[in-house]
This record gives C-alpha cells, structure tokens and sequence, in this order.
C-alpha cells in the first residue's frame, strides 16, 4: 500500500479522453517518476492529484484518505506540496518573506487574520525561515526580490518553500525545464541531496531523460492517458515497449 | 513605539507633526497678499485633505496590497454617510455615535458587496463593485428617498426626535459636536498680517485620520498584510502553499469598506449634509486616482495622494482670468492677453485638465507615484548604499 494510490482514474475534456484508466501506487519513501511523451496525460494526472482538476472517474488516495474534491489549499495541509514547471514564487516579495509564508501556512493553517502582529518579530517563523533559506544555500540573497533571482534560483526557493512545510508527498512538475546544463546540474544534486535527508516521498515528471535515471527509483510510463508499463529505470531503459513509444526518438536527442 | 519598527515610526510622527501643525504649514501666504489665494489653512479644505486621507489609506489595504481594483469605494463612504446622518436625526448631534455606527454598517456593506464581487477578479470583480456602486446611487435618488431623502438629502432638523440630547433652545439650530465641543467652532491666530485657524473638527478628524493611519501600517507590517501583498503577487502559489486567499481577500475588502464607511461618517460630522452625488462614480474614481497619484501600495502615498487632488480641486479651480490678468499686468498688453490665453485652460473649470496631465506624467515617469518622486529627490541628497533598499512594501514599487 503507497503513500498516494490512484486507482481506475479517468478524465474527459470533450471529445479527447486525456486519462484513460491510470492505476498508480507510489510508495512511501520512494522517488516516483512518470514520464510520457506529448500530451501522454502528466500534467492533467498531477492536476488531479493536487485538486486542481476532478477526474471524471477512479479515486486518489493519499495516506488513506481521499483528495478528491478537496481544493488545492485543503490538499496542500494535508501534505502534498507542488513544485510548479515555470517556477511559482512571489516574485513582487522578498526571498525572506516568500520563506515565511510557507511556515505562516504551515503553522498557523489555511487563513488567519493576525492583523496586530509585527511579522519580523515572531521569532519562530523567523528563524524557521532563516533556518530553510540557510539549507538552501540562499541566505546571503534573502533581502533580495524573489523576481530578479535567475531561474536556478526561483527553482531552489522554490522547492525550499514546499520542504519548508515538511510535506510528506513533494511533487515536481519537469522541475528542469527550460534550464541551463548547470542548472539542472544543480537541481539533481539539490533533489538528491532532499531524499538523503529527509523523509519524503517524491513523485516527479519529467522530461529529461538525465534527470530521470540520475534519481528515479521507480518509473511509470504514460503513453495516451493510460500507464504503459511500471519499472525499475535499468529494466525502463531496455523495455521494448517503452522504446517503441518514447525511449527511441529522445534517448538520442538526449 | 506602539510595536512599530523604528522606521516606521518615524514616519507616523512625521505625519502626526505635519497634521498638528497643518494650519501654520498651509497658511505660508500672508493675508491680502496677491499668494494669499494659494493658502490652503481654512478649516473646510483641511477636513477635506484628512478625511479623504482616511478614505484613500483604506482604499490602498485593498488595492494596493491584494491589486483588486475597486471601483465602488464611494458606495460604503456613501452608506456610512448616511448611517452617521440617521443617528444624528435619531440619537444625538454629538459625532461618536454616528461614526462608530457608520464604520460598522460600511463593513456590513462591504461584506454583502465583497462576498458577492471576490468571486471574480481583475475587471470582472471592477465592474461588479462599479455596478454595486452605481445600484446604490440609483436607489438612493429613487426608491430608497424615504431613507435617504432622495435629491434633497438629509439634513438634522429642528423637529428629529435625538432622543439621548436635551430639547433644543428656541432658534438654535443642531450642530454637530463632540461631547459640546462644536465642530464649526475654531481659534483664530492673528500673527502680524498672517492668520491662522485652529479648527475642532480637524483636529478631531485629524486624530482619527492618525489613528487610521496608524492602523494601516500595523496591517501592512503583519502577517496579514504579507499575505494580502502574497494574493497580488501570485494567488497560484498561495493556493498550493495551504492558505485559503478567500477570506484574506474579503477581510481586506471589508477593513477598506469601513475606512470608507469612517470618512463618510466623518464627512457628515464636519458638515452635516448628505447627498447621494457622494456615491456616484466619479467619487470611486477619484479615490483610485489619489491612491495611484501617491503612490499604490505605499503608507503614506495614498494621504499625499489625496492632499494634492483635493488641493488642486479647491485652489486651482478658484483662479479665474481676473487674477491671471492681475498676476501679469507686468506684461506688456498684448503678450498679458496671450499667456492669460495660454494658462486659462488649466485653470478655473479647466483644473481637471491640469490634475489629468499631472497623473498621466505621473504615471509614466513615476510609476510609484508621488512616493516613488520623493524617494528620488531624497536619493539625489544622500547617496546611500544599494543595500539599505530591502524591498519591504515601502520601497517595493507598485505595477
């Protein structure tokens, strides 16, 4: 039993059945990567998991209780953090305050109108933090606008402000897309370097053939809305299957 | 002081001390002189410069930290208007009750209004508080007179039942007063051939503006207010970071309805007459334009803001030919007629030509607004380091 099971799960827009019938199970502690060409599903399966989309069919289980219905904020507090492709921060903020409302969230739940307090001087989110932006590697930029970092950067505050929630489920949606070598360089490493550390469960998608096999445990591939085939990367990288549907044509781009 | 950062501190004695000695400071011009008409120290005009004040510090807690842009703000003015206008007919001339009363209906207001408008945004959620707005003017003039004394307005009668005042004596009129204190009632300085005049309703409006003030930086340094700058900035991310933006954006929406609510509830303290022009259109627009002129999403931005239209508005509309020609009678004939021609537009009626060229320059070349120039200024006396400017709301420019 994983820590996020999807069973039977479909979804429809219009005439084009984007999901066809996806069962996934991804286990605790594990980093999960679904990969798939083109308009194989990704992106509306990770919608459906964080609430954003309502598949039409199947149920989503996290930790034994169902997402389905709930709104990405009432899913985010039970433990599902979201990595975005083009990087989601707060970019008319600073990088100090864009870590703290993570921990405000974290802290305090979904809506709290403290309206007499002087943010600077509660001390544990404060440090909190400060204590996130240090494991980031970020503390000498923390006075910085979230929006003038470089793409590397947003990416690494980013994923700070999700871990900064503890989430037991981290989801990355092509956390390297449209990022220089030494970038993704970066991220690996980062990623890496968050699995060796915490308790976590990653589930990520991704199109970068490098970034894949250099983390993934398991791999899921997706190929038109239903899941082709399940494995561990070294039996991926030589399925026929997969080859036929997806591996050919980038392994060599890649 | 008061759990405010020393910087900020200093920036609300700063203003305490310019609205405690607002009448030396708007009376620079000697009486008679040919400046005198530049003084800006008479008592109805410096009522005006707080009470909008107050209007556009609450407009700004909405537009200025979410970004919804309001279009109907001078419906909750309106309606706390005539809140505060019924509890001087109805209970007592003096102002507490009618002010307290009319933050509290505004917020009601506001909160029918907000719940209905938030759930579209961008010009979606404008037209719907535009079109709120709008139905509140309309049904103030039609259906609604017996409430809001429809073209004619309301005033405090003789006949009111005020049932907390003691009977009127023969041939006095109501006047509207803090616990006696009359708010009409000034002092007059004479100093040499200046004159200054302390007035009761400024100060008690001006203490309440302070107050309000005070209010809205405690908002803006919160976790409340880092929140609602966080809704402006990227709402997605807010969503899936566990916060419900919701409720932020309608507390904010509801907090800046009964900062309106208050300066319209202040208005009918200082001058007691209410009519329902005060919630038509061009009344929102004006508070959008104060803020975006100050400076949006500033402290002190929406305050300068408000000083300077409502400066122009009742100085710059004074000036008619008669004193231009007396200003270049210097000038030989026909070139006195030529620039007497050249200025007249700007002038007199012709001020919103002027107020509309100094926003759109504003616009363009300060896009932080009034602010944003000061800041320059300042940074052209002092060269200091690119450090100090740690973007913290203040200094953050608006979009």
């Amino acid at each position: 039993m994983g820590i996020l099971e999807v069973k039977n799960v479909g979804k429809r827009f219009g005439g084009l059945q984007a999901l066809g019938d996806v069962n996934l199970s991804i286990a605790e502690n594990s980093v999960h990567a679904i990969i798939g060409p083109n308009g194989a599903g990704k992106s509306t399966l990770l919608n459906c998991l964080v609430g954003k989309l309502i598949p039409d069919t199947g149920s989503v289980m996290f930790d034994g209780q169902s997402v389905l219905g709930r709104k990405p904020y009432e899913i985010n507090q039970m433990g599902i953090s979201r990595v975005f492709q083009t990087p989601e921060i707060f970019g008319d903020l600073s990088v100090m305050e864009n870590m703290m409302i993570p921990c405000f969230a974290k802290r305090d739940g979904s809506f709290k109108p403290n309206v007499f307090i002087n943010m600077l001087k509660d001390r544990e989110i404060v440090e909190r933090a400060e204590h996130m932006l240090e494991e980031m590697n970020m503390s000498d930029k923390r006075h910085m606008h979230a929006a003038s970092m470089s793409r590397g950067d947003k990416r690494r505050l980013e994923i700070g402000m999700c871990l900064s929630q503890e989430p037991r489920l981290l989801l990355l949606d092509e956390p390297t897309a449209g990022m220089a070598r030494a970038d993704t360089n970066n991220t690996i490493d980062l990623l890496k370097q968050i699995k060796e550390e915490r308790n976590i469960t990653i589930a990520i998608i991704e199109h970068d053939m490098h970034v894949v096999f250099s983390l993934a445990e398991r791999i899921t591939v997706l190929a038109q809305g239903t899941p082709l085939v399940e494995d561990t990367p070294d039996n991926i990288k030589g399925h026929p299957k997969v080859r036929e549907a997806y591996l050919g044509e980038t392994q060599e781009a890649a | 002081m008061f759990g405010l950062e020393k910087k900020d501190a200093r920036l609300l004695i700063l203003v305490a001390v310019l609205v405690a000695f607002a009448p030396f400071i708007l009376n620079p011009f000697p009486e008679g002189s040919g400046l005198a008409q530049f003084n800006a120290g008479y008592p109805d005009l410096m009522q005006r410069f707080v009470i909008f004040g107050i209007f556009a510090i609450g407009f700004n807690i909405l537009f200025g930290l979410t970004g919804y842009l309001s279009f109907g703000h001078a419906a909750f003015l309106g309606v706390g208007s005539y809140a505060a206008m019924w509890m001087m007919k109805l209970l007592t001339m003096n102002v507490i009750p009618g002010i307290v009363v009319s933050v509290i209906v505004a917020g009601v207001f506001s909160l029918a209004v907000g719940w209905i408008s938030l759930r579209r945004s961008g010009i979606y959620f404008s037209i719907l508080t535009l079109a709120f707005a709008q139905m509140s003017y309309s049904l103030a003039y039609s259906v609604l007179t017996p409430l809001t004394g429809g073209e004619t307005g309301l005033q405090p009668k003789i006949t009111d039942p005020r049932i907390l005042d003691a009977a009127l004596a023969p041939g006095a009129t109501p006047k509207a007063n803090l616990f006696g204190l009359e708010m009409g009632s000034s002092v007059e300085l004479g100093m040499g051939s200046w004159l200054f005049t302390f007035n009761a309703g400024y100060y008690v409006a001006a203490i309440v503006m302070l107050v309000a003030f005070y209010m809205s930086i405690r908002i803006f340094r919160s976790p409340f207010g880092m929140m609602l700058r966080a809704v402006k900035s990227n709402q997605q991310r807010l969503n899936y970071t566990g916060l419900n933006t919701k409720p932020y954006t309608l507390a904010a929406f509801v907090i800046s309805g009964m900062y309106a609510g208050l300066a319209g509830g202040l208005m009918v303290a200082m001058d007691t007459q209410v009519g329902a022009e005060r919630m038509f259109w061009t009344a929102s627009g004006e508070v959008v334009l104060m803020t975006i002129l100050g400076g949006v999403g500033t402290l002190i931005g929406p305050v300068l803001g408000a000083g300077a239209i409502k400066y122009m508005e009742n100085i710059l509309s004074k000036i008619n030919s008669d004193i231009l020609h007396t200003w270049f009678a210097f000038l030989p004939d026909g070139l006195e007629d030529f620039v007497v021609t050249l200025i007249y537009p700007f002038i007199g009626k012709g001020w919103h030509l002027t107020l509309g060229l100094i926003f759109m320059a504003v616009v363009i070349f300060l896009p932080g607004g009034l602010v944003e120039g000061g800041q320059k200024i300042a940074k052209l006396f002092k060269r200091k380091s690119p450090v100090d400017d740690s973007p913290d709301g203040k200094t953050t420019p608006a979009e």
